[in-house]
């Protein structure tokens, strides 16, 4: 079973042999990126398939059901046709930025992806503080979404650009500080060493694992950061910069063919690679849930792509069930809620780190029962403060009076 | 002179030139994000993992979002204006220069340029949270203070609200 989990780690050293010498370290670097442009594009085309499928069966109709098997080619003829569409340009664009615009959005889309271990030794590039590069990257996606809203000169493209940038500056502060908790229980940037603190497992015989979303910080934790997660990838219920029934579709509204093809493949990528930040951080890696034989014999990419397939799963699961947030319910919701449990969930991991040298009997169910409760009673109050006070007086505008 | 710091400082250097030489306001803020860019490429050359990333975080992420956001609320992108210069133009790039000189001699003669070449040391959030937390509070928490004030400042200014009106959430 070793060489199955490491095939592409010996492939990789393999061809890497046959190169000559000078050529070894360009050629590394290629092998690390071409896998990452091949693999998640492509999971990115299976995605919208899989997507339009499950959202019609949830509303009771059939979805794609014309090209290949079910309808699982449906993917082939879309990008057939995105490449063959006219690209449209704005008369009054601004050319070079509105070219810029969507490279950005891709390059710093799959950049996210060179520090995430998907497998045993299978990280792009390892650095120390991984975790910090992976925020860092993300920066450049508001910029992007800027530039496209900008430079279209659409009132609509502006508005979605507005309320993305807005969106994405308020949800990465709760995304952030969820993220920090694994910082502070693990003591380490480099998210190799968060994937091997979560290995192993506890109870009888080891079945719980020791992932960090089996803790109570964690459990909040892994919660927040995938609404902030959803929310910085625009992904319903948080769709609302390009809500289409609203501003037509928000910041590219003025993008057409293989440039509109190319937003939609980063924001897939965007909402995988923080999926996958997810696994990474709560879900326990690339490790196996439970330590029976059979789960050794699946290799741990394996693992990882499943953990962050059911992931994908549940965000299309949400954008079928829930209705789109209005504006001030969604800014509400970051500052009144997510923020206050975030900055508590720090301070009950610091409690929890410090009650782990606790050894008298039952002191592991104080401990967890201090936790939970640190946590509990503000997300009832928070929660309580939320709903109460709805006033529902008539609409006042201040500047569009 | 390697071929990653000539890039890093090429990059650096014309975003900086187009970034106050750009006729369009946005135009300008976009080039100034790449010269943060690049700056931040600069500090991870020289093994400064935190401060570079930080850099890119801070002012990529927000310093440029605001600055952009600031010339779109107040006043429109593009600017009529002649001239690029105004009359201090001579005196200002004296100062600069004397600066600039300043700077040069007494990094020259510091005692961080005679010993270059120490590897940089491994990155732990532990040493960055104990020298923040130890040695460099009084910093921090002034910082932090000030931050604060800012804070609440603006929000007083935004929250002028005309009054006896109730509005909708």
């Amino acid at each position: 079973m070793q060489q199955l989990d490491q095939i592409f780690v010996t492939l990789k050293a393999w061809v890497l042999g046959q190169v000559p010498e000078p050529l070894q370290v360009p050629a590394s670097i290629v092998l690390s990126i071409v896998p990452i442009t091949l693999v998640f594009p492509a999971m990115f085309a299976l995605t919208t398939v899989a997507e339009r499928k499950l959202l019609g069966r949830i509303q009771n109709r059939l979805g794609p059901n014309r090209v290949g098997p079910f309808g699982f080619l449906q993917w082939a003829a879309d990008g057939l046709k995105t490449i063959t569409k006219e690209d449209i340009v704005p008369r009054n664009a601004d050319k070079v930025v509105h070219f810029l615009a969507p490279v950005v959005l891709l390059v710093s889309a799959l950049l996210a992806y060179s520090v995430i271990p998907f497998g045993r030794n299978m990280s792009a590039i390892e650095i120390d503080a991984g975790i910090l590069f992976f925020f860092a990257v993300g920066a450049g996606t508001e910029l992007a979404v800027f530039m496209a809203g900008w430079s279209s000169r659409n009132k609509y493209a502006l508005l979605g650009a507005m309320r993305a940038i807005a969106q994405m500056i308020s949800y990465e502060l709760p995304l952030l500080l969820a993220a920090l908790t694994v910082v502070m229980a693990t003591g380490s940037l480099n998210p190799n060493d968060m994937v091997a603190a979560q290995e192993g497992g506890r109870g009888w015989g080891a079945i719980v694992p020791n992932w960090f979303v089996f803790t109570p910080w964690g459990f909040v934790g892994c919660v927040l950061f995938l609404i902030a997660a959803a929310a910085e990838s625009n992904r319903s219920p948080f769709d609302l910069p390009e809500a289409e029934s609203e501003i037509i579709a928000g910041y590219f509204v003025e993008y057409s063919g293989m440039k509109f093809a190319t937003f939609f493949l980063a924001e897939y990528l965007g909402l995988f690679v923080i999926s996958s930040m997810c696994v990474v951080l709560f879900l326990g890696g690339w490790h196996a849930p439970f330590p029976f034989f059979w789960c050794d014999w699946i290799p741990s990419w394996a693992w990882f792509i499943s953990k962050l397939a059911c992931i994908v799963l549940l965000y299309i699961w949400m954008r079928g069930t829930l209705p789109r947030l209005r504006i001030d319910q969604l800014m509400n919701f970051a500052w009144k809620f997510m923020l206050p449990m975030a900055l508590i969930n720090l301070v009950v991991v610091a409690v929890w780190k410090y009650t782990r040298p606790w050894d008298y009997f039952g002191a592991e169910l104080v401990r967890w029962l201090l936790c939970v409760g640190l946590l509990a009673l503000p997300y009832l109050l928070l929660g309580r403060n939320l709903l109460r006070n709805r006033k529902w007086g008539p609409r006042t505008y201040r500047y569009a009076s | 002179m390697d071929a990653p710091f000539l890039i890093a400082a090429a990059l650096t250097l014309l975003s900086a030139i187009a970034a106050i030489s750009l006729r369009n306001l946005v135009h300008c803020a976009l080039c100034l994000s790449l010269t943060f860019l690049g700056l931040a490429a600069l500090y991870l050359q020289l093994g400064a993992q935190f401060v570079g990333l930080t850099q890119i975080v801070v002012n990529v992420g927000a310093v440029a979002i605001v600055i952009v956001f600031a010339i779109l609320l107040t006043r429109s992108a593009d600017q009529p204006d002649a001239s690029r210069f105004n009359k201090g133009a001579i005196w200002v790039g004296l100062i600069c220069a004397a600066v600039f000189a300043t700077l040069v001699v007494s990094i020259n003669t510091s005692y961080v340029s005679m010993k270059s070449g120490a590897p940089a040391p491994p990155l732990t959030v532990e040493k960055i949270g104990h020298e923040l937390m130890g040695r460099y509070v009084l910093p921090l928490e002034a910082v932090a203070l000030l931050l604060t004030a800012a804070l609440i400042g603006a929000v007083i200014i935004a929250m002028k609200e005309p009054n006896g009106k109730g509005g909708a959430q």
